[in-house]
């Protein structure tokens, strides 16, 4: 299966994501360089972590309009596999491929701290091998981490079942205290109606080592291979 | 030009007169600017510079010591890392956020500027009273500053250290340090080679911030400075990711023969740096400079501070390569001049020559200054201070949590969560331990990082804490597992031009050389903040040393944190009875005084080869360095990050407030598997080691039984006084 990370300038996570590619998954991965128009014949797209542009004016802002965006906004209306990780979920609602906004965290601080998250769903590209309502950790690491919509969209997502991680405690209670940035419903990843775009403040590719304080995040990736395998690659 | 306009320029009678006498002339406006800045304490190092030569600099592991962008040290395999500690103290008293943020910016330019890839950042960091609402602002817009800048470059912020004292009240220290790594081929140096060859200039447009900054610096902070509030000049992380970028990309093709960053005093230092060192001269044409504003006069686009720009020399016939490699990341890039062979700085504005100057004479010329020393008059007193006479307190559980409360002492983590410290997925040990550890990708080996410097010890005798200063940051490393390498560091004293600062400065720096020799950690860089003072009170005397070290097996990180029940604990050092310049002192009796611990440098390597020992065979599971707050606070903290309690015996007939809090230096807490217990004593033996064994690890509860008296603490009350101290504080 073969990956394909966006740069922008200012991005900054995609090395960090090329090295789990790469060293850990051993799978095939290349760079996609904002200001090209050709997506390589990648079978999943991700949007790293960073500052793209600096995210001057609102996060993810300018990005959504460099060339690249386009190709990545038609594949992912094909169906294409789409992950969008910190600075590349807000990337992806900007571009309107993913509801909703993320806003500055209430304590007005940049954030850097484990999360617990529970799995909402399970029959996802992006979460198959984890069991429904696992407990997984993963840290955050945002200023603007907040997800919001209107009512109507919330109450869609909630109700189609496109709400796919949500934070929590230890034990998998959903509750104020284990919401650290003020997301509503404690979101902290969506998909599109589709279900092949997963937008998430977490850092699945910061937790994936032992020696890095736990390997959960592993379960994104290998479920993203595993569905590939398993049928939409063929 | 009016008369005495040279001292507006920070510049001496004196010295004016020696510049006309290299000239052989008047100087014009703007040759005098450009020595104004050259020659201020801050560029020049002039009062500095022959007490710095005490430091040792050399040794098989350093590939570059100090006189470059930033020091270089040999880690194996090929591979090397560089790194540097600087101050932004006046900027960030001025305009906390961009005062930070730009301190961070400068330090990771002269990182990259080496050809090596920032990996993480530290920071070093002095405040008045919490209490203070002044502080609050500084404390809150420093860290935001930090974050903000250092997070948008996707650099790591993995450790640091946060002190509180009224002397900082006014005056703030922001020092920050950057730490690179790089292949031994990667690095790349500050020099102008090869007459004929094009100096492009990189990155942001050259604006009016920050003129004279590197002046500013060099002076003492006073009413009017809120009026070089415009001096300040503001950051764009975004800006220097790409030229990070663009930089490191450029430096790969070979085609860059020299590269340095423009901080204090700008284009001026940054070119006649690079020429000075090559033994060779610039010409360059401010009309070719981009500015951001229209109408800036040579004299403004020489000395402006504006941020996120680089200067560097081209291999004639490969501008076009080079420009492409900017252009690619939508940077702005000019020819501004070439190198020449006269050795002469020669500016011009279109063909109109302005200053012409000899480079060498902006550098190497300058005078330097054996100021007067003095010791000054509080010491004899404060040392003398009868701390015989103190009574005992009733209640030293309540003592203990109020230390865990004092935000010197109390967790640091609300600043840390707002560093992105995992970025880049090496952070092994984040911050809050004595030292973070950095994995090397791909191979099983890491670097250890660490800020230290504990300002009343060198208040109270500035050879002993200098000395301190070191050895704290060695023991630091060793105790997660590192064998220190090298230093760098940030000396932050008053006015150098009183006797009493500079004797503070002179024997602070004998002190440090003294343990760096003793220690094998030669310093390869660093920085001098002087003018520390307000109102003609100068801070406490803060050297700070920053420290880098080798893990040379992952499987040997080792944190702070009690790890089992029934591990047996275990001190390394001797309790002593030393109550003087102690954290319990000066937050329970209100006292800055008595003598700073005693320390024996013989001892202190012993204890830290020991402790590195017992971590390489895998005997000591957890380890930490007794510092602030003394032998009770350590094992609190490491109760507090074991998530366990401890019950301890200590057997020594020494009065209970100065065996728990006093600050005896040399002493590591280890823990150990009870059944190792013979193995490890036996060893300590063998490397006649003063060890004993204090207790064992276990339940919720920390106690302390000394001879008829004993201390009880909840682990759950420690950590309500621990981890809210701060957070509770800045809400208010």
């Amino acid at each position: 299966m073969k990956f394909g990370i966006v740069v922008f300038p200012g991005s900054h996570g995609q090395t960090d994501c090329h090295y789990v590619f790469e060293q850990i998954l051993q799978e095939p991965v290349t760079y996609l360089w904002h200001a090209e128009e050709d997506l390589q014949g990648v079978d999943c797209v991700i949007i790293p972590g960073g500052y793209a542009y600096g995210n001057y004016l609102r996060a993810g802002a300018i990005a959504r309009f460099a060339p690249l965006m386009e190709q990545v906004i038609a594949f992912g209306k094909k169906g294409g596999l789409i992950l969008g990780i910190c600075n590349g979920f807000q990337i992806l609602t900007e571009a309107g491929l993913l509801p909703g906004a993320l806003i500055r965290n209430p304590s007005l601080r940049f954030q850097c701290q484990n999360t617990y998250l529970r799995v909402e769903q399970t029959e996802t590209p992006f979460t198959n091998l984890c069991e429904q309502k696992e407990v997984v950790k993963m840290p955050i690491a945002h200023e603007e981490g907040g997800f919001v919509t209107d009512k109507e969209t919330l109450e869609r997502l909630e109700k189609e079942g496109r709400v796919i991680l949500r934070y929590c405690n230890e034990q998998g209670e959903v509750t104020p205290e284990s919401n650290p940035n003020g997301s509503l419903h404690n979101i902290a990843g969506i998909v599109n109606e589709q279900g092949n775009i997963l937008g998430m403040m977490p850092h699945p590719e910061r937790y994936v080592e032992a020696i890095l304080g736990g390997e959960d995040g592993k379960k994104i990736f290998n479920s993203l291979v595993a569905w590939w395998q398993g049928g939409a690659g063929r | 030009m009016k008369e005495g306009f040279w001292r507006e320029m920070g510049l001496s009678d004196d010295e004016y007169e020696l510049i006309k006498e290299i000239l052989q002339r008047e100087p014009n406006e703007v040759e005098l600017g450009m020595f104004g800045v050259m020659w201020s304490e801050h560029c020049s190092y002039k009062n500095s510079k022959n007490v710095l030569k005490q430091f040792p600099t050399t040794g098989p592991q350093v590939l570059q010591g100090p006189g470059e962008n930033a020091g270089v040290v040999d880690i194996g395999d090929g591979q090397a890392v560089a790194f540097k500690l600087e101050s932004h103290n006046h900027p960030s008293a001025i305009e906390p956020y961009q005062g930070a943020a730009t301190g961070v910016g400068g330090i990771v330019r002269d990182i990259f500027t080496m050809g090596a890839r920032p990996i993480a950042s530290l920071n070093s960091l002095r405040f008045g009273s919490l209490k203070s609402k002044k502080t609050r602002y500084l404390f809150k817009g420093v860290v935001a500053g930090i974050a903000g800048y250092g997070n948008c470059m996707g650099i790591p912020t993995v450790a640091g250290e946060v002190y509180f004292h009224p002397s900082y009240e006014e005056n703030c220290l922001v020092n920050a340090m950057c730490v690179g790594f790089m292949k031994h081929e990667d690095l790349a140096k500050g020099l102008a080679t090869g007459p004929g060859n094009p100096v492009f200039l990189a990155g942001a447009r050259t604006g009016r911030d920050g003129i004279h900054g590197a002046t500013f610096a060099s002076e003492e902070i006073s009413e009017a400075t809120e009026e070089r509030r415009p001096t300040v000049q503001a950051g764009d992380p975004f800006m220097e990711k790409l030229l990070l970028e663009a930089c490191l990309e450029v430096l790969k093709t070979g085609y860059v023969l020299g590269m340095q960053d423009l901080g204090a005093a700008g284009l001026t230092s940054s070119s006649c740096e690079m020429a000075s060192r090559a033994g060779t001269g610039i010409e360059m044409d401010v009309a070719k400079v981009p500015c951001r504003e229209e109408g800036m006069t040579p004299y403004e686009i020489l000395l402006s501070e504006s941020q996120e720009r680089m200067l560097f020399v081209v291999q004639k016939g490969k501008e076009e390569e080079v420009r492409a490699i900017f252009e690619k990341w939508d940077l702005e890039v000019t020819i501004v001049g070439q190198v020449t062979a006269d050795g002469l700085m020669t500016i011009k504005e279109g063909a109109e020559i302005v200053a012409q100057i000899p480079a060498q004479a902006l550098t190497e010329l300058c005078p330097r200054y054996d100021r007067e020393t003095q010791e000054p008059e509080y010491l004899a007193q404060a040392q003398g201070y009868d701390l015989g006479a103190l009574p005992e307190m009733e209640d030293y559980g309540k003592v203990l949590l109020t230390l865990l409360g004092t935000p010197t002492i109390a967790s640091k983590e609300w600043v840390f969560n707002q560093f992105d410290y995992q970025g880049g997925t090496n952070t092994v040990v984040p911050p809050g331990s004595d030292a973070a550890v950095l994995r090397v990708k791909g191979y099983n080996k890491g670097i250890a990082l660490t800020v230290d410097g504990n300002s009343r010890y060198v208040y109270l005798d500035p050879y002993r804490g200098g000395q301190i200063a070191v050895a704290e940051a060695a023991r630091n490393l060793v105790c997660a597992g590192a064998q220190p390498l090298a230093l760098t560091d940030c000396l932050n004293f008053g006015n150098p031009e009183k006797p009493e600062i500079f004797w503070q400065f002179k024997e602070a720096v004998a002190g440090m050389s003294e343990a760096c020799r003793q220690l094998e950690t030669p310093v390869v860089g660093g920085n001098v903040s002087f003018y520390n003072e307000t109102k003609g009170e100068a801070i406490y005397p803060t050297p700070v040393v920053g420290m880098v070290g080798l893990v040379e097996d992952l499987a040997q990180v080792t944190t702070l944190g009690f790890k089992q029940e029934e591990d047996l604990i275990i001190l390394l050092g001797q309790n002593k009875d030393e109550l003087g310049a102690s954290t319990y002192l000066s937050v329970i009796h209100g006292l800055e005084a008595g003598k700073s611990p005693e320390i024996d440098l013989e001892l202190e390597k012993q204890v830290q080869q020991a402790t590195l020992e017992l971590i390489k065979m895998g005997l000591a599971l957890s380890a930490h360095d007794c510092s602030e707050g003394g032998l009770a606070v350590a094992l609190a903290e490491c109760c507090l990050a074991g998530k366990m309690g401890a019950e301890i015996a200590l057997t020594e007939n020494i009065r209970p407030s100065s065996i728990l809090f006093g600050e005896s230096q040399s002493r590591i807490i280890i823990s150990i598997h009870k059944s190792k217990i013979d193995t490890v004593l036996q060893h300590l033996k063998k490397l006649q080691v003063p060890s004993k064994v204090l207790g064992s690890v276990g339940g919720e509860v920390l106690s302390i039984a000394g001879s008829g008296w004993k201390v009880k603490v909840e682990l759950a009350e420690m950590e309500e006084k621990y981890w809210r101290a701060i957070p509770c504080l800045m809400k208010g």
